[in-house]
């Protein structure tokens, strides 16, 4: 059975350096102390009973709370105190009292379990301190170049405001002016339309006529009489079987066993399309023909030139006008873009837009962009994998500028889409920190910047020796 | 881990394809099966088989006569067989076979202690030999062979009834010299191809069969591993069940398929009479149930059974119980009790193929005391060996292996690794290189090293059914052996049916070679060595003074007494949560225990609803592990919101303070082989109610678990079985006590009922890890039956090491209650231990209020107990007795 201490005698230091002895049941804070009487019934401090004050810490738990049981493991619902002096107090279940493990940097979790623990709390309260003073130079530092960065951001925003708002008007006038050279360009464009037109009829009937000559300089080429004669043509297989039919051939020309010359003129518009001549095959196709002739082109390069001289320059500055507005509405887009993102509330973000940020691991090399996309790219070569496209701040609620979402980036095989969060802390840097796979194909990356620091608090570093008064 | 398919780019393009279930069409039914087929075609009709009687030869405890096949005059050698605790072996083989049979080695404890058997009747066609006690006898019928064992007028099994006794003898192939041609050759005799793999089948043909016939039998259970009902149902017109360790992946529910290990066990249950028959055989073999009542109504029932091996011979060993404990006692004499598991092995394991990285292993470990759940086990899968070389640690995520285990150290914590039996072929690896120096790898036909292709590409196979191999393996697991280990890690083997990702059924080849013998006739055996060879090691390790624990996934007969099992890879669904039941409680019927399903499910991601109700599933079930495949999100208890983390807390919170319970009972089954997870029908036999029950269950006698498994469920409707039996159910609050009726429930919780009658000792101040908790004190819960008495034990032990064992250092006491007097009794005097452990606090259940409770001492002295009576539960609860829990102590009520 395990021996039971009631009272604890605590000696520690408060703030003046004087000793002082507080007397109290093992485990309860002095927060507490009131409702631990000794010699009077302790009421278990849900008030559901009461019960007398030997059965404080007795190691039975007769409180459904657990309160009666502070300093010992009894009541599953328990919970310890230890004061941890030079360190911070912490509260830890009473199933840890005695299990062998050391919770309690000042050793009071162990009194009773063999357990060799030391006291580790001047270490960890000097090892926090010091990790405190970083944190708060940091702090302090980063929050001086956020004030900065917040400045940089109000400033640029004004300006791109400014800007739009500018080009808005430029815009307009811009609009005005394409629309005026359109009706300059179409009436310069006039007499040019026309005369390819015209032309442009003349040389369709030109062609016709030569097509005309050449098809019936074809056919009397062709012309054949027999069946056995057209069987020689695979080309015009109509089962396309790689053998023309006797029954095909026949079919070919009308059923009949041979034809003259007048009944091959009803029989050559079925053949004539597939018709291949046995010395002129290459020179068959009438539009190849009829492109290289060069008399007719040269012609037409002299109207067309005269005419295009005077559209001309009509045409290339209503492009020039058209190309201005196009650019200047893009411009306008990309900053109207740009001034619709998160930046958090005093727009501290901002200057991590149209940023890369890359971190080089032993196999691969991560790039996050800001508010666009994050990639991993092998160190030896290998394609670039998408982590997530920039998806929302999703950090807690009462602050969620600490974490980014990307999402949607490359499958994985049997898995989700890849998607990284990344966790922003306060530094002086802007870094990416680390990066991790905690589960597949679900990223976790590490990145510094001042625009979350917070604005310090009062830069009193010693507030442990308060706590416990 | 699974694999499936016929090397490994198909694997992934499968991978990819995700496929909902597993591809059947790369596992063999009968007909695909060469044997099976012309097995199975054999109809039921007159056995060619005649008993010669007058070659019979009797001595003390064995009887040999011979058989002969009259249409090819090849002769048997039959043996028979009394062994102690009311067992009978029967033994087949050929007279004089081409060459020898391979006999299983290493499943049997010993050889079995037999009894005199004598003949007491004979005529010109039977023989009748006295089984001993009880009428029973064994009685030989000449012509047609069969063999009927009778008790009294009643037969209780008839083997060759229905003529299926078939034995294919050796014999020379047809082009050799030696052939001498008289029999016709079937197709795949000498050669068969399975998709793209030929099997050689170098010895020809060399199957056995033999049918056996359970007259009043309706109710059969047994031969794990199947994702199947627990009463085994009848395969007319379908596939037999298979007993054939392949890892499948993606297994699919109510199928006779084979999965990952095998256990040749069947078990008759009826009102009148329990048995067991032990079919000793490792080669691939299917197994035909056959019932006469399918379907009907009126008649006598009677349960045929049939095995078809593919080699080896016929060696069978028939239980005859007649009670359920008394079957499992035969079977415990002949392969072994359950090894005792170090307690933290009984508590919460948590693993995830896998946890990246030693900052990993460190974080979820802060999870659990950040979120105040207990666990004693973190598992590292095959991701943490460097290039899956076994037995090293990858060098940039686990570069300081020590200094993770101390830090589980610190917080009394444990971790497991897997190591499997594929080894990576390697000439940088140095396992690799003494493995072929030593010449102890598995060959291929041809004789060289057998590879193919797991987890690391080409790998070579250890042999482990070569006793020399297994001790050089066991002592790689030394400290100076296995770099980076230490004492609180312990070992996962996985894959070792062997999964060959390219070979035939996803396994080795049945014409590779363990030495003389085929893979073919060792293959259901692999698992087990791989296990044996692991646990040796680790006792090994700690020169013999640690009890070892060791995970396996393929399993034989015999597989109990090296360590635990799970069920393989399962998945994120409610069928395969509900199927966890049936599958560990058919284990734990043929002896293997330490059974368990993983929690959540392998494949695919959980609803948080069902990955609560797992918990609260596995929280009850004897190996209690969550598991995650790669590429599943993240599901450690705290991500899916406080509600269900408090949950999934106090699931595991109610394991961890019945691990006296279930310690116990793990003592209990290692040194009885009574099963810790047990059917209603073993407890209540003749409660034919009971018999088809597969969703709920008893943890050892006293506990009554019906899980909730169904998707939505409020409630669940509980069979109580017993009669005026009182059950007292565990609410979050309190208990309540209910007649032993079907009753509905509501459910936030685990509906778990304590038999009326029994006492359970729990440790009610649960901590992060069982290891803290080893000094608590016990809280004793006293459920009386409607006679007003109860019983129960407490085992106390030092719950890691030998010392029970070897030096008898343990406290096992007899709690009792009756007529108002609880005592505690030593049941073993010869033993010591000492523990720091004390009774807190008793609780009685249904009674009335006494007017004063005293405490009597074993020195005479005698102190006034406190108590409390709530009234309107009826529960007493004694208020902190003090006494040591290893004292003589008697506490009366008044």
């Amino acid at each position: 059975m395990t021996c039971v201490h009631l009272l604890l005698t605590l000696v520690f230091a408060v703030s003046l350096g004087t000793p002082v002895e507080i007397q109290r049941p093992r485990g309860v804070p002095l927060t507490s102390i009131q409702f631990y009487v000794e010699n009077k019934p302790f009421t278990c401090l849900d008030g559901s009973r009461a019960i007398p004050f030997d059965r404080v810490n007795d190691d039975y738990c007769d409180c459904k709370d657990g309160s009666d049981e502070p300093g010992t493991a009894a009541c599953p619902n328990g919970s310890f105190h230890c004061t941890n002096a030079g360190y911070r107090p912490m509260f830890i279940p009473s199933s840890r009292i005695n299990d062998g493990i050391c919770d309690c940097c000042d050793t009071t979790d162990e009194y009773n379990s063999g357990a060799k623990c030391e006291n580790t709390c001047k270490e960890l309260g000097r090892k926090e301190r010091e990790v405190l003073q970083k944190m708060a130079e940091i702090t302090k530092e980063g929050f001086l170049l956020k004030q900065h960065l917040i400045e940089e951001a109000k400033k640029g925003q004004q300006e791109k405001k400014s800007k739009v708002t500018d080009m808005q008007g430029n815009k307009k006038q811009l609009d005005e002016k394409v629309e005026v050279l359109r009706t300059v360009k179409e009436t310069a464009e006039q007499p040019e339309k026309e005369a390819k037109e015209r032309h442009l009829k003349a040389w369709e009937e030109q062609k016709a006529a030569i097509r005309l000559e050449k098809d019936k300089a074809k056919m009397a080429e062709a012309f054949f009489v027999s069946v056995s004669e057209l069987q020689s043509h695979a080309e015009l297989d109509a089962d396309a079987d790689g053998t023309l039919t006797e029954t095909e051939a026949q079919g070919l020309m009308g059923g009949a066993e041979q034809v003259d010359t007048s009944t091959f003129e009803s029989v050559w518009p079925n053949i004539k399309d597939k018709y291949h001549s046995e010395v002129s095959r290459e020179e068959a196709d009438m539009s190849c023909l009829v492109s290289s002739e060069v008399p007719f082109g040269k012609m037409f390069f002299f109207f067309f030139t005269v005419v295009k001289l005077s559209a001309q320059k009509a045409r290339d500055d209503f492009e020039e006008a058209e190309k201005a507005l196009r650019e200047m509405d893009d411009q306008i887009r990309n900053i109207e873009k740009e001034l619709s993102f998160d930046f958090g509330p005093d727009a501290e973000f901002t200057y991590l837009y149209s940023q890369c940020y890359e971190l080089t691991t032993s196999e691969y090399i991560y790039r996050l962009c800001p508010f666009n996309r994050i990639s991993q790219k092998p160190k030896y070569g290998g394609s670039e994998t998408n982590l997530g496209t920039w998806g929302s701040w999703s950090g807690p609620e009462n602050n969620k500028y600490l974490l980014m979402k990307y999402e949607h980036g490359t499958g994985c095989w049997q898995g989700p889409n890849r998607s990284t969060t990344v966790k922003l802390t306060c530094g002086k840097e802007t870094v990416v920190t680390s990066t991790s796979e905690p589960s597949r194909c679900e990223y976790l990356m590490e990145f510094t910047t001042p625009a979350v620091c917070q604005e310090p608090a009062n830069t009193d570093l010693s507030p442990h020796d308060h706590e416990e008064l | 881990m699974a694999a499936s398919c016929d090397s490994l780019l198909p694997l992934i393009l499968l991978l990819c394809l995700s496929a909902q279930a597993v591809d059947r069409s790369n596992f063999k039914t009968c007909d695909q099966s060469a044997f099976c087929k012309h097995q199975r075609e054999l109809k039921p009709g007159q056995s060619p088989y005649r008993a010669l009687l007058d070659t019979l030869e009797l001595s003390d405890s064995r009887l040999t006569l011979q058989l002969i096949n009259d249409n090819n005059k090849v002769r048997l050698l039959l043996e028979l067989y009394r062994l102690q605790g009311n067992m009978t072996r029967v033994k087949i083989n050929e007279l004089k076979p081409l060459k020898p049979r391979y006999e299983v080695p290493d499943v049997l404890i010993s050889d079995p202690i037999t009894e005199a058997l004598s003949v007491v009747a004979q005529d010109e066609n039977s023989l009748v030999l006295s089984l001993g006690g009880k009428d029973q006898r064994l009685i030989v019928s000449a012509q047609p062979f069969r063999l009927d064992i009778v008790e009294g007028p009643q037969v209780l099994m008839s083997l060759n009834s229905r003529g299926l006794l078939a034995f294919e003898h050796l014999r020379a192939r047809k082009d050799t010299a030696s052939h001498t041609g008289k029999e016709e050759d079937k197709p795949g005799m000498w050669e068969e191809t399975f998709k793209s793999h030929t099997d050689s089948k170098p010895n020809g043909p060399s199957s056995i069969s033999l049918d056996f016939s359970l007259p009043g039998v309706e109710h059969v259970y047994g031969i794990p591993e199947h994702a199947d009902t627990l009463k085994l149902k009848n395969t007319d017109g379908s596939d037999p069940y298979r007993l054939y360790n392949l890892d499948v992946f993606q297994y699919e529910l109510h199928n006779p398929m084979a999965l990952y290990g095998a256990v040749p066990v069947l078990i008759s249950h009826s009102t009148d009479r329990t048995m067991g028959i032990f079919w000793l055989n490792a080669a691939e073999t299917w197994v035909d149930i056959s019932s006469n009542t399918a379907g009907k109504v009126r008649v006598i029932p009677q349960t045929d059974v049939r095995w078809i091996s593919e080699s080896g011979l016929i060696d069978v060993f028939i239980m005859l119980g007649p009670k359920p404990a008394d079957v499992f006692t035969q079977y415990a004499s002949l392969t072994g009790t359950q090894s005792f598991p170090p307690l933290s092995a009984l508590a919460y394991h948590q693993c995830r193929w896998n946890y990246n990285d030693q900052e990993d292993v460190k974080t979820v470990d802060q999870g659990f005391d950040e979120h105040d759940i207990p666990y004693d086990f973190i598992w590292l899968d095959i991701e943490h060996a460097d290039g899956k070389r076994y037995f090293t640690w990858d060098p940039s995520n686990f570069p300081q292996p020590k200094e993770m285990l101390q830090g589980l150290m610190d917080k009394r914590r444990k971790l497991v690794a897997i190591v499997d039996p594929h080894i990576r072929v390697d000439s940088g690896y140095k396992i690799h290189n003494e493995i072929r120096s030593k010449n102890f790898y598995v060959k291929n036909k041809d004789g060289g090293d057998y590879e193919g292709w797991c987890w690391p590409g080409n790998s070579g196979y250890p042999d482990f059914t070569n006793p020399e191999m297994r001790a050089w393996w066991a002592s790689q697991f030394a400290y100076d052996q296995y770099e980076g280990s230490m004492e609180n890690q312990y070992i996962w083997n996985d894959m070792n049916e062997p999964s060959v990702f390219n070979g035939p059924e996803v396994t080795m080849h049945k014409d590779a070679l363990h030495g003389v013998w085929e893979h073919r006739d060792v293959h259901n055996l692999y698992g087990l060595y791989v296990q044996k060879a692991t646990a040796d090691g680790l006792i090994l390790r700690s020169g013999g003074v640690q009890r070892p624990f060791v995970l396996t996934r393929a399993f034989f007969a015999g597989s109990q007494r090296y360590g635990a099992v799970w069920t393989g890879d399962n998945a994120a669904e409610w069928g395969h949560l509900k199927i966890s039941i049936p599958m560990c409680l058919s284990l734990g019927l043929v002896g293997i225990s330490f059974c368990g399903a993983d929690v959540g499910g392998f494949f695919k991601h959980p609803s948080a609803e069902l990955l609560v109700r797992w918990y609260q599933v596995g929280a009850y079930q004897p190996f209690f592990r969550a598991h995650a495949h790669i590429d599943t999100p993240r599901r450690e208890p705290w991500l899916f919101g406080p509600e269900n983390t408090a949950l999934i807390r106090e699931a595991i919170r109610q394991r961890y303070a019945l691990l006296p319970y279930w310690y116990q009972l793990f003592y209990n089954t290692h040194r009885t082989g009574q099963p810790v997870m047990r059917p209603l029908w073993v407890e209540y036999p003749d409660d034919v109610a009971t018999f088809s029950i597969e969703d709920e269950y008893l943890i050892g006698k006293d506990l009554l678990v019906h899980p909730v498994t169904d998707e939505g469920a409020t409630g669940v409707t509980a069979y109580l079985p017993g009669k005026g039996e009182v059950m007292c159910f565990s609410t979050l609050n309190g208990f309540l006590s209910l007649p032993s009726l079907k009753y509905f429930l509501w459910v936030s919780h685990i509906p778990v009922f304590q038999r009326g009658g029994s006492i359970i000792c729990r440790k009610d101040r649960v901590r992060r890890s069982s290891s803290c908790m080893e000094n608590d004190p016990y809280t004793l819960y006293v459920a009386p039956s409607s006679q007003g008495s109860a019983e129960g034990e407490l085992y106390i032990d030092d719950f890691h090491t030998f010392s029970f064992e070897v030096a008898k250092q343990f406290v096992h006491r007899h709690l009792s209650f009756s007529a108002n007097t609880l005592s505690s009794r030593n049941l073993a005097p010869d033993s010591q231990f000492s523990t720091a452990s004390w009774i807190e606090k008793i609780v009685i259940f249904g009674g009335s209020q006494p007017s004063s409770v005293t405490l009597k001492n074993a020195d005479g002295t005698e102190s006034a107990l406190e108590f409390e009576f709530g009234s309107t539960l009826a529960v007493l609860t004694l208020r902190k007795p003090g006494v040591n829990a290893a004292a003589d102590w008697t506490v009366v009520l008044r």
